[in-house]
């Protein structure tokens, strides 16, 4: 029998039995066939970028967690221990190509340019939506697992179909490789061959359970059984995320179809500023996990070219206050919005019963205000 | 077992003893073993019943549905938690295409003595889809019992008594009143049909359920400083509807108002005014109101007092139904 089709092949997975990795723990650059040809253009200038942005993007990340414990967020979901993942991803696609998230990407909207105000408003339950999509090239967070990745996969081939050139990426957690939304998204994205990158941020969790309770199997598995290829990297290394985003993103670009990128990484703080992770996970696999940590380990590789890391500490300081300067500046901005903006946007044209039920809460309202005080004429208002 | 207990631990005690008198009790969802559940309502059940019996799943609710359907195919009683009420929509078409109908498709021969758990409305600060309230989408559903609690001990014995049932139910549990505290006899048993008259009253007939159930009670007080006496009905069963102890209760007072955090169109509150239209037109001496969400997505929190049903919303329907005063003719 002869068949077009490939097989599940463990071949189309690079990085099965240690993720792909250029900078060890300690620091230390060594080689890799596959994801060296992708980072020629890496120099200290770069590398010193990358490590600014990575820890004032951990900065800006403990100050959202500090907003929450005071009240002024309702929630939060911490990133730390993934920077180097999402600002390896978020630094190298050109701000073109489209973002679908989840709720935890907030590196990859700071590396969007999404404003404080912008980033905090639906913590702060004063808008669903903090931005504008298409002004930052990114979807407005997804709560829904997975629902998201049918969003991406949809967009591109959109994309194809008018002839664009940008690619569409799908990013998500370890979690969602449970839901039947990211199954039927590969599907789609292999059948149509759809110009979208899968990134999947392994970190280890989905709030309590271990990704062994979402497979059984390596995760990066699983896409190859749709035929879609896999790089596995070292997610707590922003070269290697870097690399395998460029190479992922050129191959999707020239044709070939999608592509999952797995970044095995680690959630070093709770799922959201409402769990508690000491009921499920302990503290010596923590005390691993923080031992690999991605700014801590590109610091390392700094020493080690002999880089002005004191001086570089310096202006991650500088840069770090004015950032979480401007996410407390960002939440006096953030008033809550006028109560009757309340029957706004749910159809684009005006509903008559929607405006009867808005007139009734109007009318409501007016009934509980207090009598305003007469004014005396000519007294200051 | 009596005791002061919250809605929360009240439910614990009613997943406890079900798993404890009955082997082929199951509970299945997400986080529902180490963690215990986000609301930590399935608390230690997993250390005390093992993971053959507290299953944490994958996190997929068509999934937790679907392979739970299959359990009860085999004899045994699932109980699935659905984390939060915006999640359970993945799970629509297992419980509205499947669950809900195998009984009545295999001409009685299959049973499906299901029961999903679902926490349950707004008035927490959630993020989006975590304050929703789908329970008109299961309402609607031929074969599906969709029933919610009030208070702890109501939660305790209509949860026992979903578990007991051989019918697929939905539970709703209003997720503001988790952490309410009443005295619980865990003993006691409900139906999964019946009304509640809480509070008898002459003047109007007020339906609440779930979580409006404290509201509507509070409104009542408030109302008897200004002379009106309202009874207070928890419907408490949202499918099928008790239609008997809400027409009897309006035939005595002449005037309805039913509440619910649920968006007003095509809602519950829509069935039960009909109904009460049908049964007992004559004695209306009002049209009937009604005070709900409005028809708008759930809003940013900031702004969901302003689309919850309160105190002041409900009274002032009562008003309306009274033909007094009322911010109608204000504007
Ligand atoms: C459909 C759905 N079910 C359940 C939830 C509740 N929930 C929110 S986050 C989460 C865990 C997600 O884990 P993962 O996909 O690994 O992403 P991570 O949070 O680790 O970044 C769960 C169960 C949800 N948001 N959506």
């Amino acid at each position: 029998m002869s068949t077009t089709m490939s097989a599940p092949d463990h071949h189309l997975v690079e990085g099965l039995d240690q993720p792909l990795q250029v900078l060890a723990e300690d620091g230390t650059r060594h080689a890799d066939a596959v994801l060296d040809p992708h980072l020629g253009d890496v120099d200290e200038a770069l590398l010193t970028d990358l490590f600014v942005d990575m820890s004032v993007l951990r900065a800006l990340d403990d100050e959202a967690v500090a907003l929450q414990r005071k009240g002024e967020l309702g929630l939060w979901p911490p990133l730390r221990g993934q920077e180097a993942a999402q600002i390896g991803l978020g630094r190298t696609l050109p701000a073109t190509d489209f973002l679908f998230t989840s709720y935890r990407e907030n590196g990859l909207a700071w590396c969007r340019g999404v404003t404080p105000q912008e980033m905090l408003a639906v913590w702060r339950g004063t808008a669903l939506s903090g931005w504008d999509p298409y002004q930052r090239h990114m979807a407005t967070p997804q709560v829904i697992i997975a629902a998201q990745t049918l969003h991406a996969v949809g967009y591109a081939m959109a994309t194809r179909a008018q002839g664009g050139s940008e690619i569409a990426v799908a990013c998500f957690g370890d979690g969602a490789l449970s839901q039947g939304d990211l199954h039927e998204a590969m599907v789609f994205a292999a059948s149509f061959g759809a110009p979208v990158l899968f990134f999947c941020q392994n970190n280890q969790y989905a709030i309590s359970e271990p990704v062994t309770v979402q497979s059984p199997v390596p995760i990066a598995l699983r896409p190859t059984g749709f035929g879609i290829p896999v790089l596995r990297v070292d997610g707590n290394d922003v070269l290697a995320v870097r690399a395998a985003s460029r190479l992922a993103a050129q191959r999707i670009r020239s044709g070939e179809g999608p592509v999952f990128l797995e970044a095995v990484t680690y959630r070093l703080g709770p799922h959201t500023t409402s769990d508690d992770p000491t009921r499920y996970r302990d503290e010596e696999e923590l005390a691993r996990w923080r031992r690999r940590c991605p700014v801590l380990r590109l610091q390392r590789h700094l020493e080690q070219l002999g880089a002005p890391v004191d001086s570089l500490r310096e202006e991650v300081t500088i840069r770090a206050d004015a950032a979480t300067a401007g996410l407390r500046a960002a939440i006096d901005q953030l008033a809550p919005p006028a109560p009757d903006s309340l029957f706004e946007h749910v159809y684009t044209t005006e509903d008559t019963a929607l405006s009867r039920q808005r007139e009734q809460w109007r009318a409501f309202e007016a009934s509980l205000a207090p009598e305003k005080p007469e004014q005396s004429p000519g007294s200051p208002s | 077992m009596t005791g002061e207990s919250t809605m929360a631990a009240a439910l614990n005690a009613a997943l406890h003893d079900a798993l404890a008198e009955d082997d082929d009790v199951v509970l299945l969802g997400e986080d529902i073993g180490t963690l215990g559940g986000v609301f930590r309502v399935t608390d230690g059940l997993l250390q005390e019943f093992g993971p053959a019996r507290v299953i944490d799943s994958p996190l997929a609710e068509a999934g937790i549905v679907g392979t739970a359907v299959g359990m009860a195919y085999r004899g045994l009683r699932p109980v699935c938690e659905i984390q939060f009420d915006g999640f359970v929509h993945p799970a629509l078409d297992q419980i509205i295409a499947q669950l809900s109908r195998l009984h009545y498709r295999t001409g009685g021969v299959v049973r499906m003595p299901l029961t999903i758990r679902v926490p349950c409305g707004g008035g927490i600060g959630a993020v989006e889809h975590h304050s929703e309230s789908p329970e008109a989408y299961f309402a609607h559903t031929p074969g599906l019992r969709v029933v919610t609690a009030a208070d702890p001990q109501d939660a305790c014995s209509t949860l026992r008594a979903a578990i007991a049932c051989d019918d697929p139910v939905l539970f709703l549990e209003p997720k503001r009143r988790y952490w309410t505290k009443a005295e619980v006899d865990t003993g006691a048993r409900a139906d999964l049909v019946s009304a509640r008259v809480l509070r008898p009253g002459r003047d109007a007939t007020l339906v609440a359920y779930g979580s409006m159930v404290t509201t509507a009670l509070e409104a009542a007080t408030a109302a008897e400083d200004d002379g009106i006496d309202l009874e207070v009905i928890d419907l408490r069963s949202l499918s099928p509807i008790d239609r008997e102890t809400v027409a009897a209760s309006v035939r005595r007072t002449g005037r309805l108002v039913v509440t619910h955090e649920a968006q007003a169109s095509v809602s519950v509150s829509a069935e039960v005014i009909t109904a009460v239209v049908e049964d007992c037109f004559e004695q209306l001496e009002a049209p009937p109101e009604r005070v709900t969400g409005y028809d708008t997505p759930y809003p940013p929190s900031a702004l969901e007092d302003a689309f919850l049903p309160g105190l002041d919303r409900i009274l002032d329907a009562v008003d309306r139904t009274l033909g007094r005063r009322s911010s109608r003719e204000v504007a």
